[in-house]
């Protein structure tokens, strides 16, 4: 794996190995020195043209427990403000000398123009461009899935059969598009549920099933995993829906629908929630919420992101 | 003075036939077997087409105001490099061409470079704002003689000044070009609304925000009674309009461009900003549904679109690139590929919709006349045996954002002339001194 722009060109191979690379990171995250020296002096740099304090901190804590050195790159301006180019921020960080760029912008597909450009010639991580993809984040999804399920005998193993439900802002959301490629892959059955304002024009062309009534849904599939996404207040403005108490009531994740599913039942959410409005406080902090466990399985995938494009190995060597 | 004769010797005719063609001064003299003349440069054309120059109605020459994409000079010498003796020039210029002043200089400009004739689009809205008539008629009244107004680039997306527009520019048998783009149902769109803009999570441009518009207008300009033009097609649904409204009548004519003829919306998967286009490229249902109408005769006309960027422009993520190809040197070969090695239609048609019916929509009657005796030699040699992997050494123009770099294409203009001069020779552009020297002495009579 040369970059990780996308979870639709990765192979089901190629997956499982970097889940089962994020397992012997997760256990390095649990000892008490938790620093592996894999990436001692490489240079990496969160090249972050739009603010996500989140995923920034949590690739910072990836690249320092693989002991790599980090630049962290707060570009000012996106494509729409017309700040700084990408060209000419990617040709200062090559003549700075890094070993690999994580980029997170506010233009769908940035990070493979910045890894076709010639620009600069290192490992590209997406960390998010766009409506377009998030990997990284579909990743922890997937290793906190297999994580719940498998526990201790996650290794080696997909998601087959898997039934995700994966509810809210389709149309805007890189979340949900890394996660239809990268579940499809791993053989999960994904069900997108949202208001059809809110799914793309051409969504039957999708590995999915799709449907527009969340009752309906969770009762017909019996899905093992809700996702919930994050929905943007401004949409409503844009007439995608008439305001949160009806999105909330017909989509969201209200503690009444959250008890009438199975105890077994995960929810899911990428943060940060707008609780009340897509998700429900019960169902939120219930002990099926995975929320938690995926901002730490966060760190885990992410150092074996790195850990993959950096030194092109296929598992751990160990010290 | 008068510029020297040239005697082209063994051209096919775009009915098939073969002829010599002598031409004196700026008119042709004779066509016929076996011609000569002593004092005239002779043209070997053996094997080669000649068809009237290529007219394009739809051209993008950049100047006044951004002239680090092009110039009317540079713009014209892409345009004789392929072909082209005649270009129509877009409003959107800065300052916009809405008044009689900037279709005056644009006009000059073009005659000095002497590569081709420019003919000035005026702005149909004062700024291209769409909210207040230009002066349309000072526009028609000027040295400049302006027929075609278009906003191009932008909608005239209200309905009553597009209905009054329609009306007004019939005192000067005038013709409304529109870019049809509803507004609304395009905010912030990057691309083709379908499978591609779902998966690469760009903001969708419907095919309904190009055909409702077109829909409206062509019921507009059934009720005025007016003249309609309908710049570059890229819907499937687009030509079903324009089919139903010419069998009700409708006096509306319709244009597509090479790029639509070709390409599809499954090259922006690279994100690679040559690509990006308005309106965009569509699927390949669309490609054949354009190319289907072009030949029986539902689309009148190929128009280029060029639009010149520079590599700032382009040379960034998807989001941040600006709409646009060039396509002056290119739309001979790309229509010699996707129509003429298709079989769709011949070298006759070729004629028809690059040069004979773009000519009589703009008004323009020194040009894409039938190659006879008496006419003035406007005229391009193609070489259709050629192929070649199309490259920044086959553009003129001073950008080079075209879409075709790498693309092998069928066909190459050999040689153009204009006003019974040459603009290109043996495949390559005559350098500007002579040809403006050239131009200068047609203008003296
Ligand atoms: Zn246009």
């Amino acid at each position: 794996m040369k970059h990780l722009l996308s979870t639709r060109d990765v192979t089901r191979e190629e997956a499982i190995q970097l889940l089962d690379i994020a397992e012997d990171m997760s256990a390095v995250n649990d000892r008490e020195v938790k620093k592996l020296p894999a990436l001692r002096g490489k240079t990496v740099v969160n090249l972050f043209f739009e603010d996500s304090t989140r995923t920034r901190i949590s690739f910072e804590a990836a690249e320092k427990r693989l002991s790599a050195d980090v630049i962290n790159f707060a570009a000012k301006g996106s494509s729409v403000s017309k700040g700084e180019s990408l060209k000419d921020t990617t040709q200062t960080l090559a003549a700075m000398g890094v070993d690999a760029v994580v980029i997170r912008h506010g233009a769908s597909g940035a990070p493979q123009v910045l890894a076709q450009s010639g620009w600069i010639d290192v490992p590209v991580i997406n960390a998010g461009d766009g409506t377009h993809e998030h990997p990284t984040q579909a990743f922890l999804d997937a290793f906190t899935m297999r994580k719940r399920l498998h526990g201790a005998g996650s290794r080696g193993k997909g998601l087959d059969g898997v039934k995700v439900n994966i509810v809210g802002d389709i149309l805007h959301s890189r979340v949900a598009r890394s996660n239809v490629w990268l579940l499809q892959t791993l053989g999960a059955e994904v069900q997108l549920v949202a208001p059809p304002t809110l799914l793309p024009h051409a969504v039957n062309t999708w590995p999915v099933s799709v449907s527009f009534d969340l009752d309906d849904a969770l009762a017909q599939s019996k899905p093992d995993v809700v996702m919930m996404l994050r929905i943007q207040q401004e949409r409503m403005h844009d007439a995608f829906f008439p305001n949160e108490r009806e999105y909330s009531n017909m989509w969201g994740l209200t503690q009444e629908r959250f008890y009438s599913l199975p105890a077994k039942t995960m929810v899911m959410h990428p943060g940060p929630m707008n609780r009340g409005l897509e998700i429900s406080s019960a169902a939120a902090d219930s002990p099926q919420s995975t929320v938690l466990e995926q901002v730490a399985n966060g760190v885990s995938v992410r150092m074996a992101a790195l850990y993959m494009v950096l030194t092109g190995e296929r598992e751990v060597t160990h010290d | 003075m008068t510029n020297p004769d040239l005697l082209i010797k063994g051209a096919t005719l775009p009915d098939g036939s073969r002829a010599d063609i002598l031409i004196e001064g700026t008119q042709i003299t004779a066509v016929g077997k076996g011609l000569s003349s002593a004092s005239a440069t002779t043209i070997d054309a053996d094997g080669l087409v000649v068809l009237p120059g290529l007219v394009d109605l739809h051209t993008h020459l950049r100047e006044p105001g951004y002239e680090q994409s092009e110039t009317v000079l540079t713009g014209t010498q892409a345009a004789a490099l392929g072909g082209f003796t005649s270009v129509f020039a877009m409003a959107n210029t800065l300052p916009v061409a809405d008044t009689a002043g900037v279709v005056e200089q644009v006009l000059r400009l073009g005659d000095e470079a002497g590569y081709a004739t420019v003919r000035p689009i005026g702005a149909v809205t004062k700024g291209l704002e769409g909210i207040q008539l230009a002066e349309l008629g000072a526009m028609a009244n000027s040295r400049a003689a302006v027929r075609v107004f278009s906003d191009d680039g932008k909608c005239v997306f209200d309905p009553l000044i597009m209905r009054r527009a329609l009306e007004y520019v019939k005192t000067f048998g005038g013709v409304i070009a529109q870019h049809a783009q509803e507004p609304r149902l395009t905010v912030d769109a990057q691309m083709n609304e379908g499978e591609v803009s779902a998966r690469l999570g760009l903001a969708g441009w419907p095919a309904v925000a190009e055909e409702s518009i077109i829909a409206r207008d062509v019921l507009l300009a059934e009720h005025t009674g007016s003249r309609l033009h309908i710049c570059h097609l890229s819907t499937a649904g687009s030509v079903d309009v324009i089919r139903w409204a010419k069998k009700r009548g409708i006096n509306v004519t319709a244009e597509v461009t090479p790029h639509h003829l070709l390409l599809t919306d499954d090259r922006v998967e690279s994100y690679d900003a040559r690509f990006k286009v308005n309106p965009p490229l569509r699927r390949a249902e669309d490609v054949m549904a354009l190319r289907e109408a072009l030949a029986d005769g539902t689309i009148d006309i190929v128009a280029t679109d060029h639009a010149p960027h520079p590599i700032e422009s382009k040379d960034c993520e998807w989001g941040a690139a600006a709409f646009g190809m060039v396509g002056l040197e290119s739309a001979l070969a790309v229509v010699q590929t996707t129509m003429v090695e298709t079989g769709l239609i011949g070298w006759a048609d070729v004629a028809r919709v690059l040069s004979e019916t773009p000519a009589r929509i703009g008004g323009l009657a020194t040009h894409g006349q039938k190659i006879q005796p008496g006419i003035q030699a406007e005229l391009v040699l193609v070489d259709p045996a050629t192929r070649r992997n199309f490259g920044v050494e086959d553009l003129a123009s001073l950008s080079h954002n075209s879409p075709y770099l790498g693309i092998e294409l069928a066909g190459q203009v050999v040689a153009t002339i204009h006003q019974g001069y040459l603009t290109t020779d043996d495949r390559t552009l005559v350098a500007a001194d002579v040809v403006s020297a050239q131009a200068e002495v047609v203008a003296r009579g």
